[in-house]
């Protein structure tokens, strides 16, 4: 009898391994999380009541938005620093390589399955975030058109305008898909230190310096490639901070489009492009460092 | 052990390869007005290590908002030194924030400089102006630096212009910030409206002010609203200007 050849590479394995991590995090109650989203926001918005609408919008959306990065990035990080040692210590991680399974195969079902699980996160706490701000807008509207009775009808609609301008910017949908990306690349970058990582705990602390680090990336980079004053040892380890580690920075875009700077299409998309780049070169980084470890 | 070498060489040549990139998109975010932020040692002592960790690492706007509440408290409270260290802490942290600069500049000019001038425990008239004096220019210095830092965005130049008007009573240099934010894109109409009355309380600048005033009432019915009657109007009898170029008498 003829058996079917093992593929080298199998999307429904992938899938299994996918669901299957995606479940395990599920199970973790991770999703504790937006329900301290949620109690934030409505905390948020109870207390912005002394605020004009104005502020109220401001502070709403730089809140909401400011949670978003950090839970997404938070759980990127934990989630994804224990699955490899998770599966080492249940054993699992032999009983699923000792199936055809290939381990790029393994390690994209993990990373896929924590990229599932944050952007149903992120879905979640986007769709309460929205919610909260159209809420907020129609209850000012109404109480604006309550206050603007006898007015001229253009002078209301200058007033509802201006309103309807603080609240909802467009600008928003790309600066949260932007802290998606930051959150996948933090997750493959993760899944890579856990590869080596002795422990989860290990693992986490390197990425909160990483994380740290990251973001003055840019600083170092600028300091470098101006060729400043300094001995070879400052420059030789600003060079390394600036190789060695992501710019973060560059995936920070919400601080300003809250404040109302408009976001070109162009350099959203190059912002995407990097984040994308980023992921898949950590991953294959990650790939590199399992491919011969020994179990 | 190889391996361990091998991806560390990787890693240096991944950094290589995106570091003409990078610096790129860090240039066009730059021109964009992204990142305008200057966070210092001076703003690192007034906001505290964990606030300028905060700030660091990707929750500058957060901070700043914290830092906004503070102020907000400190206004309630009418301690205007305060909230003057306060504001420079949040238009530090978040320099694209119209709003920031906005209420920085309301609270020095019009409520710190009033609260100044009827300060109770200054019983000296000459002291308590100097003091209003004083917020005034704190309040056109929070909007001159609003300004530079947004140049894109009419709101600032309107505020300026209505503090030039009501707190300095400088009519021309109010007609000129009204100009600036009516050339840029997104400005209100009526930006072009209150830059020729303006300059129609500003003296030796009349003819100037009817010829505005005139080309916006040329545009037809939707301009001519019952200020720049009124102004046009003053302006024809002071200017002398011939009959048959004057315009319609306003229904009564």
């Amino acid at each position: 009898m003829k058996t079917p050849g093992h593929r080298p590479f199998s999307l429904s394995r992938v899938a299994a391994i996918t669901g299957n991590t995606f479940t395990e995090l599920v199970r973790l109650k991770i999703f504790y999380f937006l329900l301290l989203f949620a109690l934030l926001l409505i905390g948020n918005s109870a207390f912005m009541a002394s605020l004009s609408f104005q502020q109220e919008f401001q502070v709403l959306k730089d809140v909401s938005l400011g949670a978003m990065s950090i839970f997404t990035s938070l759980l990127a990080i934990v989630a994804t620093a224990q699955l490899l040692p998770r599966d080492v210590e249940d054993r699992t991680i032999y009983t699923i390589l000792a199936k055809p399974v290939r381990r790029y195969e393994y390690l994209l079902g993990k990373l896929a399955g924590v990229l599932l699980l944050l952007a149903i996160s992120l879905l979640a706490m986007s769709a309460l975030f929205l919610a909260v701000l159209f809420i907020r807008e129609h209850m000012l509207i109404n109480a604006t058109l309550r206050e603007t009775a006898g007015l001229r009808p253009a002078q209301v609609q200058e007033a509802v305008r201006s309103l309807q301008a603080s609240a909802f910017n467009a600008n928003l949908l790309p600066g949260i898909v932007i802290i998606y990306l930051k959150a996948s690349l933090l997750a493959s970058l993760t899944l890579f230190i856990s590869t080596f990582a002795t422990s989860n705990i290990f693992t986490i602390v390197v990425m909160v310096f990483i994380y740290f680090i990251g973001h003055l990336q840019s600083t170092a980079r600028e300091y470098w490639l101006q060729q400043h004053g300094g001995g070879w040892l400052a420059k030789t380890f600003v060079a390394l901070v600036t190789l060695a580690f992501p710019d973060l920075q560059l995936f920070n875009l919400i601080d300003d489009i809250v404040a109302g700077t408009a976001i070109p299409m162009a350099f959203f998309a190059q912002t995407a492009v990097l984040g994308c780049v980023y992921t898949s070169i950590y991953f294959f980084f990650a790939w590199v460092a399992f491919h011969g470890k020994e179990l | 052990m190889t391996r361990g070498a091998i991806l560390l060489l990787l890693l240096l040549a991944f950094g290589a390869l995106r570091l003409p990139i990078e610096s790129a998109l860090a240039q066009q975010h730059r021109s964009a007005h992204f990142h305008e932020a200057e966070l210092g040692l001076g703003l690192r002592e007034q906001i505290g290590q964990l606030g300028f960790l905060a700030a660091l690492s990707g929750f500058r706007s957060l901070v700043a908002d914290v830092v906004f509440i503070r102020a907000h408290v400190a206004w309630e409270r009418t301690q205007w030194g305060r909230v003057l260290l306060l504001f420079r802490e949040a238009t530090t942290l978040q320099p694209r924030s119209i709003l920031f600069w906005d209420m920085a500049a309301w609270h020095m000019a019009w409520n710190a400089s009033v609260a100044a001038l009827h300060d109770p425990a200054q019983p000296n008239d000459l002291l308590r102006r100097k003091a209003q004096r004083e917020y005034v220019a704190l309040g056109k210095d929070f909007l001159e630096r609003g300004i530079k830092n947004n140049p894109d965005r009419p709101k600032l130049y309107e505020s300026l212009a209505r503090l030039y008007k009501e707190k300095l009573n400088n009519h021309a240099a109010a007609a000129r910030c009204y100009a600036k934010a009516a050339a840029l894109p997104g400005a209100p109409e009526y930006d072009k409206r209150f830059a020729a009355y303006e300059l129609s309380s500003a003296p030796g600048q009349e003819r100037e002010a009817h010829k505005a005033l005139r080309s916006l009432y040329d545009r037809g019915e939707h301009e001519r609203l019952p200020t720049l009657l009124t102004r046009l109007k003053f302006l024809e009898h002071e200017l002398n200007i011939p009959l048959d170029q004057r315009i319609a008498e306003p229904a009564k």
